[in-house]
């Protein structure tokens, strides 16, 4: 799985920066069976595993495959909007003191996060394969819509799980969805978020799957969905990279994103794995605070176990039950997060660390005020670390934020906290 | 020779084929468990399987998600499982009982250690249905190490190959999931069915179970003449489900149930 698409927009210096990582690769994850390090790995109903060993040959197939890879680069640039830019984010860098902060602008994409870059990929997928239906499951709506946007381009059908708590607290991404064609199911059962919209996709998928794939949005899941979705989401690293290069002529010396799964987050930190100069940061929702138990983030206060296909870092009690999380942000709101977060966590590639909901919307507020940029909630976490982290840091230095996503779903949310109902 | 294998011994030599039902532990309440798998023993139950609850069926239907949301709310752990099961053999030593699962509760109690608990308190065995054989290596040699069974689930995709694998790291019997679904799902085939209990009893040794589907007397008896055992799940649990504000009642009506899918299945026998 070390090919990796290319953008047909791109320049000497990505190609340059793209081989510059393979010759220097080591890294090697996932091993043939999915693991990364003890994490990873297949564990799944056996209805399930004959079609995962098709969808592993397929992908590993199309991989490799220029024509699939042409049509995905097309994608990317004329159907995203790829490449994204990096925005520096001047006055908010010069009021925080320290360190130059980098955006990379994934809010900018088609349907305003990064969630697309891997739905457009895996749709091809499922196209290439001869399915006919899609489904997906969706926490704050975002990778519900990125997979009906993708869906309805394709002419297929598509069905969207996604927590009744919800549908309830997303009803514009919900609308969003049926407006592109979906047809959204509310989940019932257990906690009645993202984690049972994910059971649910799966009993649907064991149910249907002769005709059906499924889309998983983040980097979690049974093997090879983690290397699978990484690899379509590292575009954002690959791009960043030598938008970096070209732009400062170094490397940053350290890279921020959120963490919820980890879709962005592995997306930006991949192609820098092995600059082993580039510190790497991934930053998930303390929620009301990691001492409170009302968090969502099993890499700083969770410990090893096996949930939706795949051994990682998981919020549970003592024995074994996965219990509820919580984050003023939907996006990261799940009780697991993907392996390979887990793997870079043990082995100190990149360290992982959390942010509350306050401090969340406060860097919310101050990139809107000084940048004129409504973040996604998702992303403000990422943001309010960076915060953090430049006055540490040395004027010289730089910092690269993944903005993941843009703010807009957002608007209840933070009005809500306001005081304000809209 | 564990208790499985020596009762689908016993079972062929009197050419009787095994009833086995499935409940959740717990469901609707812990005190109500241990006199239902004596009242299911006593109506004709061969072998029993013992849902352990856990948070996040997947390859659960409706009907046992809800049973299992039940189990927990009323705080039942794979310890008090395991409980359950020793008290049940206070007075059974005969009937196998097999633990019926994920994963998860089994890994944070450690592979070890619940092997040594689950095989003193008297389990026979247990299915993890999230652990395929490339990933259940040093969960069998915890099993095996205390002499207990790893049953495994075999599917309408498994491939022959895939049969031949799980054959061989499997014991006791196999399950064999009737549908592409979760539990209590609709539409048994039952000519695909025969043809793939051919197919793996052609490939394997083990006993051959058919599940998930198997809703009435009449069902219970068609696959009867084709597999070593009738695994009956939802339809019992749902019928748990109608009683809960009664539980009491559940023994009783439950072996009723169960004496009608065993005469069922008699009957065919002998036809």
């Amino acid at each position: 799985m070390a090919t990796q698409p290319a953008t047909t927009a791109e320049t000497i210096d990505d190609r340059r920066a793209r081989a510059d990582v393979r010759a220097r690769t080591p890294y090697h994850w996932p091993d043939a069976d999915g693991h990364f390090g003890p994490y990873g790995g297949l564990f799944v109903p056996e209805t399930l595993m004959q079609p995962l060993t098709e969808l592993r040959e397929a992908y590993e197939r199309y991989l490799g495959d220029p024509q699939f890879q042409a049509e995905l680069d097309a994608d990317l640039q004329d159907y995203v909007g790829r490449p994204s830019p990096i925005y520096l984010a001047a006055r908010w860098s010069r009021e925080l003191g320290g360190a130059r902060i980098f955006l990379k602008r994934e809010d900018l994409n088609h349907t305003g996060a990064h969630k697309i870059n891997n739905t457009v990929g895996q749709a091809l997928l499922a196209r290439r394969m001869g399915k006919t239906r899609i489904i997906a499951e969706t926490g704050a709506g975002q990778h519900g819509v990125a997979s009906a946007t993708v869906a309805a381009r394709l002419g297929l059908e598509c069905v969207v799980y996604m927590g009744e708590v919800d549908v309830a607290r997303q009803e514009a991404n919900v609308y969003r969805m049926r407006l592109l064609g979906a047809r959204v199911v509310p989940v019932k059962s257990g906690s009645r978020t993202l984690k049972d919209a994910l059971n649910e996709a799966m009993r649907d998928w064991v149910t249907n799957i002769d005709n059906t794939f499924y889309i998983i949005g983040t980097v979690a899941g049974p093997h090879p969905y983690p290397a699978m979705v990484r690899d379509f989401q590292s575009v954002i690293g690959r791009e960043a990279r030598a938008q970096m290069l070209a732009r400062t002529g170094r490397l940053p010396d350290a890279l921020v994103a959120c963490v919820g799964g980890g879709s962005n987050a592995i997306g930006l930190f991949y192609p820098f794995i092995e600059d082993t100069e580039v510190a790497m940061y991934g930053i998930e929702a303390a929620g009301d605070g990691l001492e409170t138990g009302r968090h969502a983030a099993p890499l700083n206060a969770g410990r090893p176990g096996v949930l939706h296909g795949n051994r990682t870092y998981l919020m549970e009690d003592s024995n074994g039950q996965i219990i509820e999380t919580h984050s003023v942000s939907a996006g990261l709101d799940y009780p697991g997060v993907g392996p390979e977060h887990a793997w870079l966590k043990d082995s100190g590639r990149a360290r992982y660390d959390a942010i509350t909901d306050q401090e969340a919307l406060a860097a919310f507020h101050c990139l809107t005020r000084t940048e004129g940029i409504i973040p996604a909630l998702e992303s403000s976490h990422a943001l309010a670390y960076a915060a953090k982290l430049a006055p540490t840091m040395r004027r010289e230095q730089s910092i690269l934020v993944n903005l993941s996503g843009r703010g807009d779903k957002d608007m209840h949310t933070v009005a809500k906290h306001e005081g304000l109902i809209l | 020779m564990s208790r499985i294998a020596a009762r689908f011994e016993s079972l062929r030599a009197r050419g009787r084929t095994a009833l086995i039902p499935f409940v959740t532990a717990g469901d609707p309440n812990a005190a109500t468990t241990v006199a239902l798998m004596h009242a299911m023993v006593t109506a004709g139950a061969d072998l029993i399987e013992l849902g352990v609850p856990f948070s996040d069926p997947i390859a659960d239907g409706p009907v046992i998600q809800r049973a299992t949301e039940r189990a927990l709310a009323n705080g039942i752990a794979l310890s008090d499982v395991i409980a359950m099961v020793r008290a049940f053999r206070a007075t059974d030593a005969q009937t196998p009982v097999v633990l019926m699962g994920y994963l998860n509760p089994i890994e944070v109690m450690g592979y070890a250690q619940f092997a040594a608990q689950a095989a003193a308190a008297g389990v026979d065995g247990a299915l993890v249905v999230d652990v395929p054989p490339e990933e259940g290596h040093d969960l069998v040699g915890a099993l095996r190490a205390q002499g207990l069974d790893l049953v495994y689930l075999l599917a309408p995709t498994s491939t022959e190959q895939r049969i031949r694998r799980i054959g061989a790291a499997a014991s006791g019997f196999v399950y064999y999931v009737s549908v592409k679904g979760v539990t209590g799902a609709g539409h048994l085939d039952l000519v695909g069915v025969a043809d793939r209990v051919g197919v793996i009893k052609s490939l394997i040794p083990l006993p051959v179970g058919v599940g998930f589907g198997i809703k009435d007397a009449a069902t219970a008896a068609q696959v009867a003449r084709l597999a070593d055992a009738v695994i009956v799940g939802s339809a019992i649990v749902s019928q748990i489900e109608d009683l809960v504000a009664t539980p009491e009642r559940i023994p009783a009506v439950i072996g009723d149930f169960l004496s009608g899918l065993r005469a069922a299945m008699d009957g065919a026998d002998r036809g």
